[in-house]
């Protein structure tokens, strides 16, 4: 079966510092792939590459939407394009719509799926009062599935950390993407988090049949999710396999020396 | 209210007394070479830094939530609705006063002389200039500082249309409202795309450029001494007496406000209006949502710029002669401070902003010396200590029928 | 070809002066990327209290030399005070705040300072005395420029060399350049970010100081409005050169004052004005990184 990513020999330069080093990578309908590294390695350059929001200074991206099979070259597409084409991503460094509320936050990711515009929300016409209702509805659906219902009226910035997360994850689901990229979704949370974490997004992975990209530090979610893991170092990537064989890997190993593994 | 806290004050106004000491107690003649001293004024900075720094501290540290708990225990002040929001949330109340309000409000021009008409109807307009601004600075959180030259092509649109083809006051307004959206895209397309700051400054430039040109292109605009005359709007063919029409001046703003509340707040309740927010929150991760940033800029940018253009055409005809001196950078800043003071984003408050602004310095003739010298404190102490105005934005809550029943929580 | 020599000098003088205010703008831009709106009403006070010095001092009868070093060092000194408590009242408190609520403080710094000076003073314009007799030695080419043009220059140079200096090669320098690239990484290995940005802002106003006095005495008058038509221009020559960088501000500011000199020669001063803000239009869409700016992606 045809990969539905396909990242070819993608670098990205900083003034002089090489960011990412001519990495190769692919991901397979249905997987749950890895992208860990030291921090500093190049792994959000990836997804910020990945998503329109750096352009790569080399290489190729392409995603094949699984339903309809179309191949689509994401070089060059503005951040929102790359959305519309079923790609969504959470960030690092939380970015919520603080003094919007939760539900509020969802509605944004229904945004890139309906249409109405400035003329229909002033004469607010059968069709535009439908869409919103939509849209409400679907995105009560949504943080449902994530498990944030009770907070569905609070304003986002008023969330307790692990709650904010997960309002990050349900953002991205809400645009009815194929591809989610996760960056460090469990940075930041206790042990019960994160296991309730580990179910939520193997909840994702089976129930929508989204398929998931993720970069993570907590080694113990890493190895027990992951199909399959990328490591990069340097912006170089230096293994890839299934879990237990990059736990045995050397230079993974070498790379991490000195490091947390498990931080 | 402590040792500690009085010498640290005292420390500050010593500080300020210093600081002020040149320009405020000394001024120069250097024509006729004499030195006036104003020994006394030294004395105003002493008390005024005293107390300023005193209640700065004080605010600062409530806060910031107060490591010091010096005011009984306030905790989490901003999050609290104040009382007044409440109030006005609940319709109990809402409804009588909103009554009484606009029974007042359309018996004030037969209650009060026609000077006060006049002043409301200015009023008026900066409600509906601030309003619009509003969806551009509050909304969408775009810094737009050259407003007033929007609102000037509104009003020159009317002038010389008027002027050279007798277009009629009413035909003008969708035409200026047309034009203030048309000039919204030609300087929105290229300068859009950049961040915030360099948006402020280039639209402040845009505003000069916009009155240096009408001020000096004498054919087209008849240069500073303006354009005089200006028919004040007809009624279809009721000719009214001065007074007459600044009565109905009056009730025409009245009713665009109230069309300009309507469409803001529909606007701010839409889909289009969400993305405004979101945009003004996070512009990364509003486009990383799949949104077009470009194109939900470029709306918010002309939707406000039409309703200056708007407000511009009725600008003129009130005041029946217009030259470039109205649509100054200052323009522009009272318009803004209109917005911060209000609350950004908030309807209800950049309504009280406007009345406040305008109207205040009307009544008190004393205190408009300072207007502008107290706008600059409104800005800075606004963004400081209340960065949502005096009544902040409060999101609209959504809600279910299904969510009720399965979580009792949910209001 | 005389007349293209004089509006060369006299672009030369205008660029020199704006250099000096953008100097400071480039600076505090850099590091904390605000556009320090308030940063011309310092020039306008560095004038103020130059003039008062001077009116005082010429009352009392002292003698040139020693007016005008008072003169230029209190103005200096004044700038610089207002700059840092500028800084502690209205930007420090909006460290964290969104930029856009900076933004708009630094327009309400602007706006009080500038009405300050108006209501305290007056809105008249004032003479601002010249007490710099013209140098022997540049009698030959006076025909190009004057005593304090050539002063223009000449500070300009200095400054911009000791500012670069101080950047490049003294701690404090290092820890601005720390600063701005990543502020809270800068916290993290001990430096004291505030101490170093209210560092910046007295450099900064300092700077703007000195060019407010050499423009009074060049120009010989001010009015308190001087300030803001001036520091929007020299925050244009910054972004011209690119933000951030010093040589880059006076790049920036030399091409804008020779555009000025040229299109007001050539073509017509009604539109002086216009020239800035077209420039800056232009600029910001076709390399808003700037003349000599690197070009970064802003980090996500
Ligand atoms: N916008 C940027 N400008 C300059 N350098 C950047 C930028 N974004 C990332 N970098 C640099 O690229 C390298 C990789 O960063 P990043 O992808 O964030 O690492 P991580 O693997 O921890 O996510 C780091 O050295 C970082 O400083
Ligand atoms: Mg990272």
């Amino acid at each position: 079966m045809q990969p539905i990513l396909e990242i070819r020999n993608l670098c990205m330069d900083f003034g002089g510092l090489r960011a990412i080093d001519t990495l190769d990578l692919h991901i397979g309908q249905g997987e749950i792939v890895a992208l860990i590294g030291p921090n500093g390695a190049g792994k959000t350059t990836v997804f910020n590459c990945l998503t329109g929001i750096y352009k790569p200074s080399g290489g190729e991206m392409l995603a094949r939407s699984p339903k309809t099979g179309e191949a689509r070259r994401l070089n060059g597409l503005k951040p929102n394009q790359v959305t519309e084409n079923g790609l969504a991503r959470t960030f690092q460094n939380i970015r919520l719509f603080g003094s919007m509320t939760v539900l509020e936050n969802i509605m944004i990711g229904r945004h890139c799926r309906t249409s109405a515009g400035i003329s229909g929300a002033i004469v607010r016409n059968r069709a535009t009062r439908e869409e919103e209702k939509r849209i409400v509805q679907d995105s009560y659906d949504v943080l449902k599935k994530i498990g944030l219902a009770r907070y569905v009226n609070e304003y986002a910035k008023n969330l307790p950390y692990g709650a904010q997360r997960r309002l990050e994850i349900a953002r991205a689901m809400a645009t009815d993407p194929f591809l989610l990229l996760l960056d460090e979704p469990a940075a930041g949370m206790n042990p019960q988090e994160t296991d309730e974490l580990n179910e939520l997004i193997i909840g994702i992975r089976e129930e929508a049949g989204i398929t998931i990209f993720l970069i993570e530090h907590d080694m113990k979610l890493v190895m027990s999710l992951s199909d399959r893991i990328y490591v990069v170092d340097y912006g170089k990537k230096i293994a890839e396999g299934r879990p237990e064989e990059i736990k045995r890997n050397p230079a993974v190993i070498k790379a991490y020396l000195g490091e947390e593994v498990d931080a | 209210m402590t040792l500690g806290e009085i010498k640290k004050s005292l420390l500050a106004a010593a500080w300020f007394m210093f600081l002020t000491f040149p320009i405020m107690v000394i001024k120069v003649n250097t024509i006729q070479k004499t030195v006036e001293w104003h020994w006394e004024r030294l004395l105003y900075v002493a008390v005024g830094g005293f107390v300023f720094s005193f209640l700065w501290r004080y605010f600062l540290r409530r806060k910031q939530g107060g490591r010091r708990p010096a005011a009984p225990v306030e905790t989490d002040e901003p999050e609290a609705v104040p009382a007044f929001q409440r109030l006005i949330h609940d319709r109990r109340f809402a409804m009588p006063a909103l009554v009484v309000l606009g029974l007042f409000v359309l018996v004030f021009p037969y209650l009060f002389s026609m000077y006060q008409v006049n002043i409301m109807t200015t009023a008026l307009i900066y409600v509906v200039t601030g309003l619009g601004l509003n969806v551009v600075v509050g909304v969408a959180g775009l810094l737009h500082l050259g407003y007033a030259a929007f609102y000037a092509v509104g009003a020159y649109t009317y002038a010389l249309l008027n002027l050279h083809f007798g277009v009629s006051f009413w035909l003008a307004l969708p035409i200026g409202a047309a034009l203030g959206s048309v000039f919204a895209v030609i300087l929105g397309f290229p300068v859009l795309r950049l961040r915030g700051d360099y948006l402020a400054i280039v639209t402040l430039g845009f505003g000069e450029i916009i009155r240096l040109v009408l001020e000096n292109w004498n054919d087209f605009s008849y240069g500073p001494s303006g354009i005089a005359n200006i028919p004040r709007p007809k009624f279809f063919w009721f000719d009214f007496s001065l007074e007459q029409s600044a009565v109905f001046i009056y009730f025409l703003m009245l009713a665009m406000v109230l069309l300009t509340v309507f469409v803001t707040n529909r606007l701010k309740d839409s889909r289009i209006g969400r993305a405004w927010i979101a945009l003004r929150e996070d512009e990364v991760a509003c486009q990383a949502m799949g949104i077009d940033i470009a194109r939900t800029k470029l709306s918010a940018f002309v939707m406000g710029s039409a309703w200056a253009g708007m407000a511009g055409v009725v600008f003129a005809a009130k005041t029946t002669f217009i030259n470039p001196a109205s649509f100054t950078l200052w323009e522009s800043i009272v318009i803004l401070c209109i917005v911060v003071l209000g609350g950004m984003g908030s309807i209800l408050g950049v309504i009280l902003g406007a009345l406040v602004l305008i109207l205040l310095p009307e009544y008190l003739r004393a205190f408009s010396e300072y207007r502008m010298l107290i706008f600059g404190v409104v800005l800075v102490v606004m963004m400081v200590f209340r960065p949502g105005g005096i009544l902040s934005e409060v999101r609209r809550t959504y809600l279910f029928k299904e969510g009720l029943s399965k979580d009792g929580s949910l209001s | 070809m005389e007349y293209f020599i004089e509006l060369f000098f006299s672009g030369l003088t205008r660029g020199s002066i704006y250099a000096l205010i953008a100097l400071g703008y480039t600076m505090v831009y850099g590091i904390i990327q605000l556009i320090n709106f308030a940063h011309g009403e310092i020039y306008m006070i560095g004038a103020f209290t130059a003039l008062i010095v001077t009116g005082v001092l010429t009352y009392y009868g002292w003698p040139h030399l020693a007016i005008i070093l008072i003169a230029a060092v209190l103005a200096i000194f004044y700038s610089a005070a207002y700059g840092w408590t500028m800084e502690r009242i209205a930007y420090k408190p909006l460290r964290d705040a969104p930029r856009l609520s900076a933004l708009i403080s630094a327009i309400g710094a602007s706006l009080f300072l500038q009405n300050y000076v108006l209501l305290a003073q007056t809105s008249d314009f004032l003479p601002f005395p010249s007490l710099i007799s013209d140098f022997a030695f540049l009698d030959p080419v006076s025909n190009l420029f004057g005593t304090t043009d050539f002063l223009i220059y000449t500070t300009t140079g200095v400054v911009m060399a000791l500012l670069t200096f101080l950047i490049k090669f003294t701690r404090v320098g290092k820890a601005m350049r720390a600063t701005a690239q990543d502020r809270h990484m800068a916290m993290l290995v001990g430096i004291d970010v505030n101490r170093i940005i209210s560092i910046t802002f007295i450099i900064g106003s300092a700077t703007a100081a000195i060019g407010g006095v050499l423009i009074a005495s060049h120009v010989g008058q001010i009015n308190f409005f001087i300030g803001f038509i001036a520091g929007i221009k020299a925050f244009v020559a910054a972004v011209l050169g690119g933000i951030g960088s010093l040589p880059g501000a006076v790049l920036g500011s030399l091409v804008l004052g020779w555009t000025e000199a040229f299109f007001t020669g050539y073509v017509s001063s009604d539109y002086e004005d216009v020239c800035a803000f077209v420039i800056l239009v232009i600029i910001l869409i076709f390399r808003p990184s700037g003349l000599l700016g690197r070009s970064g992606v802003q980090k996500v």
